[in-house]
């Protein structure tokens, strides 16, 4: 296929899965910051939640104070944010259309009545929009990878969106979980404290795994399970593990397809045997900030090698 | 005003030929049924997507185009009658080509003024002495037909370039095969839906001689901000074939390939939906992002195709065309079977001096103009706008020819007023491969939804229907 579709979709999938994350994170800030206030405390919910989706030096450089209005807008609709909502889904509609053929009806249209739909989401008047408008955002994300899934051949086309969707989700991930853990744990506040557990709640809630944790764990909410189960849990389908092995297969496909291997599938392999083999207590040990750094950088760094591989 | 001749026959109780199953089925069809029709039908187009996109129109940047979803009709022999004119007058506009490109035959023998051929914007000089592969330069022709009485047939223009409009016609039949089964089953229609394979043979036919017995063929589209993206992508998913941009094709020693995910894969057909002026930066415009450096020198050197050949343009200026019955009858020996609509060439002064005390009789229109810009329609024009376009005129004549307003044949048409005759044209598309002629029976039937107006073009609010060819 042609290079140009296959970075098209790929991204296209990057678009879609990352307009759903920066949707949950907006959930999960406007849920903590409803709390009351005495469970707050200092912590700023809304610049935590720019922070984890990797666009806070924009936003501070666009000279926005962080309130729910300013980051709900910044997030969801601004246009000078590439990774809005409103963007995300814009670019993977233009994506889509200049596409169109490698793409199933199903999966063009549940992107193009995506992109439609925004026009009913201009403004956010209260909170019940607001709602609305992320529960929109996340039906149209599953509905286009439902609509993959279900329709597509299993072919080259399939393994690059496939490969965009996991490259992207364990980016959201890793970068949810960093910027959490930073910020979350301010020096005075004892671990399992109440304002501990609403956030690190929070973080799980917006990655859908509040039931998987309990179904896991069986406890109570811990900081390091919680890093478990978003890092090595080969079980949740959002952990760094669970990417990586879909991320292995899709390019193992890729290569049995064209015959030939290359430094996307050593990247990837590497990354996986790392995730594979470490223990909660080696990531802890070295400092789960610098483990999510190295990650995110290693993820980037298959990025650009599945692009020199196969995309340029 | 003329009262048009209109295609089903609308006075009194009388009907022609081919429409009598439709005449009855809309007699007994309440309205309700019909606007319910037409918004399923519009329903239909919105989902799929089937859009245009209008230059200079920032609130819709995607538009449909209105489809009328009353059928327009020709008989077995009004369309054989055509079909031989159309092959007739295609063979024609090739031999044209292939001469003015080498010897200028006709050029010598004093039937086309030289100048308007060598000082046409759109000849290519690069073209000449450029032996072409089965040495055809319009694959793909769309032939503007219009019609003024039971009998007569006129060609309005030749487009010779990049014809557009074919996935109107394909997907025209296929709405109207999902919304009026009732009507297909009581007669029997030609299909229209052979059409991309029809294409795609065609296009194999005139791959290179260097290239293997199954060439590759790609279709080349200025992306998706051109107006006839939606054409370009679905002609490229019925053929099977990749829509590349120029950015996805490189030249390397005199070869075209693409890029692709497995690496570089060599393309000997270029369906190429770009003007000439944008194909190569290193042959023509060098601003061109759209082209590919290098595709004309791999062009000369024979190891690819396009399609069609650069330089067509020459046959679709409109000063051109008024030769083309001297054209037809110089390389093949024969009468035109479809007559030019009269035409004034304003470069020549005496049909100037007549264009200009006529004005308001008459459509003016620019040699190069397309889509329906920069015409004078005398007959609707107001006195200040006939006098403007006279200044214009007098100022430029080589630049417009002028011919009578036609009174267009009219079709009954489904407007908000009820069913009611609306002028038509029609574009049938004709595809020349090395090995044989191919046109698929129908065409684009193009229809202005204004009582009155002439005007037929999408760009000027003009609509389509499907176009019914009985096989029997």
């Amino acid at each position: 296929m042609l290079s140009r579709t296959a970075d098209n979709l790929f991204w296209l999938a990057r678009y879609v899965e990352r307009a759903e994350n920066t949707a949950r994170i907006l959930d999960a800030a406007n849920r903590l910051a409803a709390m009351p206030i005495a469970y707050a405390g200092e912590s700023n919910e809304w610049e935590s939640a720019v922070a984890a989706t990797g666009t806070l030096g924009l936003f501070k450089s666009l000279g926005r104070e962080a309130t729910g209005e300013s980051v709900v807008d910044f997030l969801a609709f601004s246009a000078d944010n590439p990774s809005s909502i409103r963007s995300c889904l814009e670019r993977a509609r233009v994506n889509a259309r200049t596409v169109r053929t490698a793409l199933t009806s199903e999966m063009w249209e549940a992107i193009n009545g995506a992109w439609l739909g925004l026009r009913d989401f201009n403004r956010l008047g209260d909170r019940v929009r607001l709602n609305a408008f992320l529960t929109y955002v996340k039906e149209a994300s599953l509905r286009f990878d439902g609509s993959a899934y279900r329709t597509m051949l299993r072919n080259d086309a399939y393994f690059f969106s496939g490969l965009g969707s996991f490259i992207e989700r364990a980016d959201n991930t890793a970068r949810i979980l960093d910027v959490k853990y930073h910020l979350l744990l301010p020096e005075q506040e004892s671990v399992g404290g109440g304002l501990d557990f609403f956030q690190w709640s929070s973080i799980l809630r917006s990655v859908s795994a509040n039931t998987a944790y309990h179904w896991v764990y069986r406890e109570s909410v811990k900081p390091w399970l919680v890093a478990d189960l978003l890092v090595l849990n080969e079980q949740l389908p959002r952990s760094l593990s669970a990417c990586y092995g879909r991320i292995c297969e899709f390019l193992d496909e890729l290569s049995l397809a064209y015959g030939r291997q290359g430094p996307a599938q050593r990247v990837a392999r590497s990354t996986r045997n790392r995730l594979q083999n470490a223990t909660l207590e080696d990531v802890f040990q070295g400092g789960l900030h610098e483990f999510l750094t190295e990650f995110i950088g290693e993820n980037s760094r298959l990025g650009q090698a599945i692009t020199d591989q196969y995309l340029a | 005003m003329v009262v048009a001749f209109d295609e089903m026959g609308s006075s009194g109780d009388s009907c022609r030929p081919g429409y009598e199953v439709l005449k009855r089925w809309l007699e007994s069809t309440p309205p309700d049924l019909l606007t319910t029709r037409r918004a399923e039908a519009e329903l239909l187009f919105r989902r799929i997507g089937i859009t245009f996109n209008v230059y200079g129109d920032e609130a819709g940047e995607e538009r449909l185009i209105p489809f009328d979803i009353i059928p327009r009709i020709l008989t077995k022999k009004e369309w054989a009658v055509l079909a031989r004119g159309l092959e007739q007058r295609v063979k024609a506009l090739n031999a044209f080509l292939a001469d003015i490109y080498s010897k200028g035959e006709i050029l010598r023998a004093g039937h086309v003024p030289e100048d308007l051929i060598y000082r046409n914007p759109y000849y290519r000089p690069e073209m000449a002495g450029l032996k072409l592969a089965h040495d055809i330069y319009v694959m793909i022709a769309g032939i503007d037909i219009v019609r003024v009485d039971p009998d007569t047939f006129y060609v309005l223009e030749d487009n010779a370039r990049t014809p557009s409009g074919v996935s109107y016609m394909l997907e025209n039949r296929e709405v109207m095969m999902r919304l009026f089964p009732d009507l297909f089953a009581e007669q029997r229609i030609a299909p229209v839906e052979n059409y991309p394979d029809a294409l795609l043979a065609t296009l194999k036919s005139v791959a290179p001689r260097s290239a293997s017995s199954d060439p590759t063929v790609a279709l080349l589209t200025p992306g998706p901000y051109n107006s006839a993206f939606y054409e370009h992508s679905f002609l490229a998913d019925k053929l099977g074939i990749e829509l590349v941009e120029g950015r996805d094709l490189l030249v390397r020693d005199n070869v075209v390939y693409m890029r692709t995910t497995e690496g570089p894969k060599r393309v000997d057909v270029l369906y190429r939906r770009l003007d000439d002026d944008f194909l190569d930066p290193l042959t023509f415009r060098p601003d061109s992002a759209l082209g590919v450096p290098g595709l004309m020198s791999a062009y000369r050197a024979g190891n690819i195709t396009l399609s069609n050949a650069v330089g067509t343009g020459v046959a679709d200026d409109k000063a051109v065309y008024s030769y083309m019955p001297e054209i037809v009858r110089f390389y093949l020996g024969e009468e035109p079977l479809l007559q030019n609509v009269p035409t004034w060439r304003c470069r020549e002064p005496d049909a100037l001096k007549y264009v200009l005390d006529h004005l308001p009789e008459m459509v003016v229109k620019e040699v190069a103009g397309s889509g329906g810009y920069g015409m004078l329609i005398g007959p609707t024009a107001d006195k200040k706008t006939i006098a403007e376009f006279a200044a214009k005129l007098a100022a430029n004549p080589d630049d417009f020819i002028a011919q009578p307003t036609l009174a267009l044949s009219t079709s009954p048409t489904f407007v908000d007023s009820g069913v009611a005759p609306r002028h038509v044209d029609l574009r049938p598309f004709v595809l020349t491969g090395g090995d044989k002629v191919r046109i698929v029976p129908g065409g684009l039937t193009r229809v202005a939804l204004k009582a009155g107006s002439l005007v037929v073009n999408s760009s000027q609010g003009g609509g389509t229907k499907d176009t019914w060819v009985l096989d029997a």
